[in-house]
Formats: C-alpha cells, structure tokens, sequence
C-alpha cells in the first residue's frame, strides 16, 4: 500500500471540494434550465435527473419518427383498461354528444369543448409508433387538435410550466412540461387510422405524446390544467406514476 | 462496472418478463407472430406464455434502476477507455503482440486453453490472443453496441437521431439485438470468472482491486 503523504491528502480534499461545489453548482443551473424531473427524489433520482436533462438538452425540439402508409399496424393491440364506470357508458350510450374537455387552471379564459369543438378546430394527422415499456408497439395513423391550440384558445399564461391532464378513470392523471404540451406533434386525438378512436385505444379523446412511452399517453382525457406548481397535484411527483414505481417523464 | 452490469442484467430481465416475445422489424405486440419467445412466466396476464401464473409487476423501478445503472457503466466505461487510451494500456496489453511479442505461441495457447489446462506461472500474468481478441470485442464492440441499442429503444432520443433506430431495422430489431448481445455479455462474464478461478482466485482478486500484482512483473 502506498503511503497517504499530506500533499496527496490536501490535493484529495479539494478535489473533493470542488466536486461537491460542482455538483450544487450544476444542480441549481439545471433547475433553473427546467432540467430537473418533478420524482427528482429518492434514489433513482440521479438517473431520472441524467435522462430528462440529457433528453431535453438534445431533443427538445426533434420531432417523432413519421412512417408511410403501408407502416400502419394491421394488427393493433389496445392495451387493458380498468372498468369504465358508470359514468363512462352514459357518456358512450349518447354518442359521447355529452363529453367535455374542460381546460382551467393558469388560463386568462376558462374554457369547455365539446367533441364537435374539438372537430372544428385545425385537425392534424402523424403516423407515429405507440411503445408500452413493457416492449411491445404498433404504428397508426392519429388525428386531432394540437395541444397547444387548445392552450392558445384558453390564453394559457406565461409562466405555465405543466400541463395536467386527467383521464374519466379514477386517480388517473399526467403532466407534461411546455416543451411536450406546445410540441407540435403532441395532439389530443380523437381518431385513429381515418375513423373515430375506439374506446379500447382511449376514444373518444386521447392524449397522444409520440417522444414519450405509452404509459404518458392517458386515455379519455376530460380536463387539462395548467400551472406552475406541479406540486400541488396528487403526491407532487408530476404524474400519478411515480407513486406506483413508475418515472414520470418516459422518453425512455 | 462489474456491478453496474450485474445490476443492468437484473433489472434487464426484471423488464423482459413483462413482455418475453421478440420481434424483427419496427413493430411487434401479442397479435402479431413473434421472431422467438422465451420459456418463462410473464408478469402481464395479457401475454399468452403457456404458463398460469402470473409474476407481479416489477417494471417501475427495473426501469429506473436500469437507467441508473446505465449512467453509470457508460460514464466510469468512459472513464476506463480514456485511461485505457492514455496509458496505452489497451494497445501494449490487447492488442495482438507482433511475432516478437511476448505471446509467440498463440496457438499453443488456444489449445492449452482450450483443453482447460492451468496456465504456466509465466503465462498467468499476460494476456493470451484469444483473450485478448475477446476482451477488444467486448469492450470496443459489444459495450458500444449494447448501449447503441438500448438508446435506439428510447423515443425521445431516435427523434432526435432516427438513423441510431432505421440502420438497425427498426426499433422491436433493435430490442431483440439488445437481448442477444446481454446473452453474449453474460457467457463472456460467465467464460471470464471461470478463468479467474483457474488462474488462481486469490491472488487475481486483490490485484483487480488494488490494481497492484503480487509476483514480480519482469517474468512478463
């Protein structure tokens, strides 16, 4: 073994020193960057930390793979869903003519549309993959409004950070940062590969977020909120998630 | 490192028993047929495995652990190529020696190894070809390309550099070729240890750890 002289213990220490400075140093420049995942806590905090800012740092203005045509899945799977209550087959019995999409939170106007509203607003179509992290994916063809179209008619304020989405199942909601809710590939669908989104792919409203892994885009979607707090929802970790084990931003 | 790919191998099978089916191409789910199936319980009751039961969900912090881990392997493995490179450690230890060299006998060597005979004392303390060939395709071609194909399932990251994912085939090809070189991985792990031990154990321990052999280096 080699003996600790005194210059190598002071070199060691502020080395040490500087790399703890660093470190707070790079912390505090990647919060003020938006850098920092909302489940930063807890000990797969470094990684979750690593992956978002690395992720934001290079794609935050890519756009999703686009595939032709001949790409689109034949054979779909649409994921299971928990029962969709009561409420839900009411909604679906009237032709889903009753459904809302109720927008509040830090907007200068409050706003409700309906199915139709939505229809006539400018319609956008992407033929993007749908991932689930557990490895399996097919392709279709998606329609519907922009996300940030819907945050401009409600005149979202300037410091929104998040926007919250919340599914008709119970306990089911999401958040995303601007640079997902004003991607322009980021749409609130409501039909899938030229007819209307069936129930088991999350009809009759569906966030769909190409960057990000299936888990992010919530089906039945019935109220979208935007704040600067993500704190103040659910448990504060962004998403209903990371309460479950799972990260809250899932581009990976 | 080590560790880090313990962890990655754990974690990594962790995720794959939610889904046990491999694809070739960019898509695949339960209602397309599969390039190949793996023979165990899955913790999703939708994939059809042929078994009853069914594991409980594990997926949430296998993810987060896998990419912790990956963090982690990828930045001390740049760390350890850096240096590799500095101190010409890869070029005077892994590269194959010319004929003056100090492995003259390679072929000897691949059959002395190949038979499962203990190394002489002299040839335990250098690299052999064929380790040599492994360790430079393990390090500069399955590592890169096992991190390569991890990337080229993220979303995100192909939005931003699609070619990573298209060269490959597509993203379920790029799933599978990550499953098969973890298999690889795991055989040279499990090849490498068993050398160790038939090097002796003891010895090549605490010089792994403290970076410092025992026996005089001259006999090199």
């Amino acid at each position: 073994m080699t003996k600790v002289t005194r210059r190598k213990l002071i070199t060691t220490g502020l080395a040490a020193t500087a790399g703890a400075a660093g470190l707070a140093a790079a912390a505090k420049i990647a919060g003020r960057y938006g850098l920092i995942p909302p489940d930063a806590e807890g000990i797969y905090g470094l990684g979750e930390t690593l992956t978002y800012a690395a992720q934001q740092v290079l794609t935050r203005h890519s756009l999703a793979r686009e595939f032709s045509p001949s790409q689109v899945s034949a054979k779909p799977f649409a994921d299971e869903v928990e029962p969709l209550g009561q409420e839900f087959q009411m909604l679906r019995d009237a032709g889903f003519a009753d459904w809302r999409l109720t927008v509040d939170g830090m907007v200068a106007r409050p706003a409700s549309f309906s199915l139709a509203d939505l229809r006539s607003f400018p319609r956008h179509s992407h033929i993007t993959m749908i991932q689930c992290e557990e490895g399996w994916s097919y392709i279709a063809e998606w329609t519907g409004v922009r996300l940030s179209h819907i945050l401009g008619l409600a005149e979202a304020l300037p410091q929104v950070r998040y926007v919250v989405y919340r599914s008709i199942q119970r306990d089911w909601w999401d958040s995303l940062d601007m640079s997902d809710a004003l991607h322009p590939q980021t749409l609130l669908t409501y039909g899938m590969n030229g007819d209307d989104l069936a129930v088991p792919f999350g009809g009759p409203l569906r966030m769909r977020v190409p960057r990000q892994l299936g888990y992010k885009n919530v089906k039945y979607i019935t109220r979208l909120t935007a704040t600067d707090n993500i704190r103040q929802f659910g448990k504060g970790l962004g998403s209903v998630s990371p309460e479950a084990g799972y990260a809250w931003y899932a581009g990976i | 490192m080590t560790f880090a790919f313990l962890v990655l191998l754990v974690s990594g099978l962790e995720i794959l028993v939610s889904h046990p089916r491999f694809y070739w191409g960019e898509t695949g789910n339960i209602n397309t047929a599969a390039l190949f199936k793996i023979p165990i319980p899955s913790s999703r009751d939708m994939v059809p495995t042929g078994y009853d039961r069914v594991l409980a969900d594990q997926n949430g912090w296998s993810r987060s652990l896998h990419f912790q881990s990956a963090w982690i392997l990828v930045l001390t493995g740049l760390l350890y190529v850096a240096g590799g490179l500095l101190k010409g450690h890869f070029r005077r230890d892994l590269l194959p020696s010319r004929p003056d060299g100090s492995s003259k006998r390679p072929w000897s060597s691949l059959i002395t190894q190949l038979r499962l005979k203990r190394p002489s004392a002299e040839e335990a303390w250098s690299y052999n070809l064929l380790q040599r060939l492994a360790y430079l395709i393990v390090i500069f071609i399955l590592f890169p390309m096992i991190i390569w194909t991890g990337l080229a399932m993220s979303p995100s990251f192909v939005s931003a550099f699609p070619a990573a994912v298209n060269i490959l085939g597509g993203q379920q090809s790029a799933r599978t070729l990550h499953f098969l070189m973890t298999i690889t991985l795991l055989l040279f792990l499990l090849v490498h240890v068993l050398m160790v031990f038939l090097a002796g154990f003891r010895s090549r321990m605490s010089a792994m750890i403290t970076g410092r052999a025992e026996k005089p280096l001259e006999q090199v």
